[in-house]
């Protein structure tokens, strides 16, 4: 029995040990972000563009990267939304044989697993091949094919849990599939799909790998959709890479914009969910 | 001239000369039957669109990737180590190896932490402590890479480079053991996270009947929660291998990038991902290096492939043996 209690014991303690080095991971990611960033951030950072010398460590700010990541995540948000919606209630089993439905599925599976970087390469293939050059279009496209399977694949995931029960009290009604798809089905789903479009954001905003090649960068915000376009993500990693400590310190900076970006929209994504929660019938 | 006389609209003229109830109805019937059929159509439509999009993907990238092989021949391409792409000589091998080294080394890491951590969240946390860590831990999962990286650089690469010098190896800190723990870091919450489901789908009665025999709570888990949900938990496994599989900016900011066959963990490695992130943008200047490079993606891609398959199917059983 001594030893029962003995194993039962440890093992608690090294689940307790590891559930607390997840949580100090965590801690020290944000610590060290927060506290790097902190230092190097201000006002000029956020609203200025790169000036003359700016990689020697002389004036200027990420606004480029600022407003370019958010010329990026609008555009690609709102593609992807378009193509997501459309699909995700396309694979409710009224419409398709529950075979074809799973097999889009895994489809789904497979390209949401896709590294990014594939994306990314891909992406340029495109481009090369229509003669396109590093621009906001060719970022935009890149970043929707990625973000397509995480948002079809959350929203499925809301949309199966509405109870066939309720879509069958509005057939009883007389209802066809359409209709009871917009009327009964969306708004039942509603939190979840938003919180899918804030979560496929999130995922979306901080991609470097897929925008490396397809949106390339530059030190001014881009005028139209062929221009080249700076990005947060890329800011971050060019900028960690030089020898300058002033240039450096503007990565940290952009950083820390990017975690706390990240970290509100999760919050966002939570509130919303408990906040949505309350208006559905389960 | 006469003003003209306002007309009503036609519609309503035709409605009403219509009178007949019944047609009427009839016609908005048909025009609901009409509007569901286009639906059904379009709905076809738009997943087939979806499953051709992957097939593009898929197709585009072995197309473009084919070429090399006129160079070189397969066994070439991927077990000689030898990467001069001036003298066309593309070896992936010591690329093959970096990756599969980086993302051994992170799941070794990872996977107790993940496998204690989601048993302790699921079995033994209150709901709502289990609530606020899956916050923390989508959090964590929602990290961008390159915030990852960083903070690797930071803290991380003069770890490594401390505990080299404590055993006295020569090392940067930009090494296989950097990016491992880097990589074990990201893959942790995206492991634990489907653990936790698949513990979760584990119906409450086998547990209640385990502990009734008096069983404690870790014998109850050892010898039936696990058993029961070991194929999803390979899944989550497989999974997280995966994504630790095509990692790149993280990975590519700690490991140092030397085309060699890593020999020790304070070795630098290069692994595909970042093989990729570093010689895309001037490709063209080299004939058949881009098609080198796809071959990369190609690669990369089929492996994730068939990770992501066979998760697909452990998850398939899992369903099955709990249900």
């Amino acid at each position: 029995m001594k030893k029962r209690k003995l194993e039962e014991n440890i093992f608690k303690a090294l689940m307790i040990i590891s559930l607390l080095g997840v949580f100090a991971a965590l801690a020290g990611i944000i610590m060290v972000v927060a506290v790097k960033g902190l230092s190097s951030l201000n006002l000029s950072m956020i609203i200025e563009t790169p000036k003359g010398g700016y990689y020697l460590g002389k004036e200027g700010g990420i606004a480029n990267a600022i407003v370019g990541s958010l010329y990026l995540m609008a555009g690609a948000t709102t593609l992807a939304f378009i193509i997501s919606l459309p699909v995700a209630l396309a694979l409710q089993k009224e419409y398709l044989s529950k075979r074809f439905a799973d097999f889009t599925r895994l489809v789904l599976d497979i390209l949401w697993g896709t590294p990014s970087i594939v994306y990314g390469v891909f992406g340029f293939v495109i481009m090369v091949y229509l003669g396109m050059r590093a621009s906001l279009l060719g970022g935009i496209v890149v970043l929707t094919l990625l973000m397509v399977p995480i948002m079809v694949r959350a929203m499925d995931e809301a949309i199966r849990l509405v109870p066939f029960e309720m879509k069958e009290m509005a057939y009883a009604l007389g209802t066809t599939r359409v209709e009871t798809t917009f009327a009964v089905v969306l708004k039942q789903a509603m939190p979840g799909i938003v919180t899918a479009v804030i979560l496929a954001f999130g995922r979306g905003i901080g991609d470097a790998a897929s925008i490396l090649f397809t949106a390339g960068y530059t030190d001014d915000i881009p005028t139209s959709l062929l221009d080249p376009v700076a990005s947060l993500p890329l800011a971050v990693f060019f900028q960690i890479g030089t020898p300058v400590p002033e240039v450096q310190a503007r990565a940290y900076a952009a950083a820390l914009i990017l975690l706390v970006i990240v970290i509100v929209i999760n919050i966002i994504a939570r509130i919303l969910g408990w906040r949505f929660a309350r208006h559905i019938v389960r | 001239m006469r003003p003209k006389l306002k007309m009503p609209s036609k519609k309503w003229v035709t409605r009403k000369e219509s009178g007949n109830n019944h047609s009427e109805m009839n016609q908005r019937l048909n025009k609901r039957k009409v509007k569901d059929n286009v639906a059904s159509v379009s709905a076809r439509g738009i997943l087939i669109f979806v499953n051709f999009l992957a097939l593009l993907i898929f197709c585009g990238i072995f197309w473009k990737a084919l070429p090399i092989l006129s160079l070189v021949s397969l066994p070439e391409l991927l077990f000689s180590s030898s990467w001069h792409p001036m003298k066309n000589e593309f070896g992936l091998f010591p690329f093959i190896i970096g990756t599969m080294a980086v993302t051994l080394l992170a799941m070794i890491i990872s996977l107790p932490v993940c496998m204690l951590t989601s048993i302790y969240l699921s079995e033994y946390a209150k709901r709502r402590f289990r609530e606020v860590s899956r916050f923390a831990i989508d959090i964590l999962a929602g990290i961008p890479s390159v915030v990852y990286g960083l903070c690797g650089v930071l803290v991380i690469v003069p770890l490594v480079e401390f505990m080299g010098e404590l055993i006295g190896v020569q090392t940067t800190g930009y090494s296989l053991l950097a990016g491992g723990i880097v990589l074990a870091v990201m893959v942790i919450p995206f492991i634990v996270s489907i653990s936790m489901e698949v513990l979760r789908m584990v119906p409450e009665p086998y547990r209640e009947s385990a502990l009734a025999l008096g069983a404690t709570r870790w014998e109850t888990v050892k010898y039936v929660v696990l058993k029961k949900a070991r194929s999803g938990l390979i899944a989550a496994t497989v999974l997280g291998f995966a994504r630790a599989f095509g990692e790149t900016m993280a990975v590519l900011m700690v490991v140092g990038n030397v085309a060699q066959i890593p020999t020790s963990l304070f070795d630098a490695a290069y692994p595909l991902p970042a093989l990729i992130a570093n010689n895309y943008g001037e490709v063209m200047s080299i004939p058949l290096y881009d098609a080198a490079l796809m071959s990369a993606a190609f690669i990369l891609m089929l492996v994730v492939t068939l990770f992501s398959l066979t998760a697909h199917y452990a998850l398939l059983k899992v369903g099955k043996t709990i249900a």
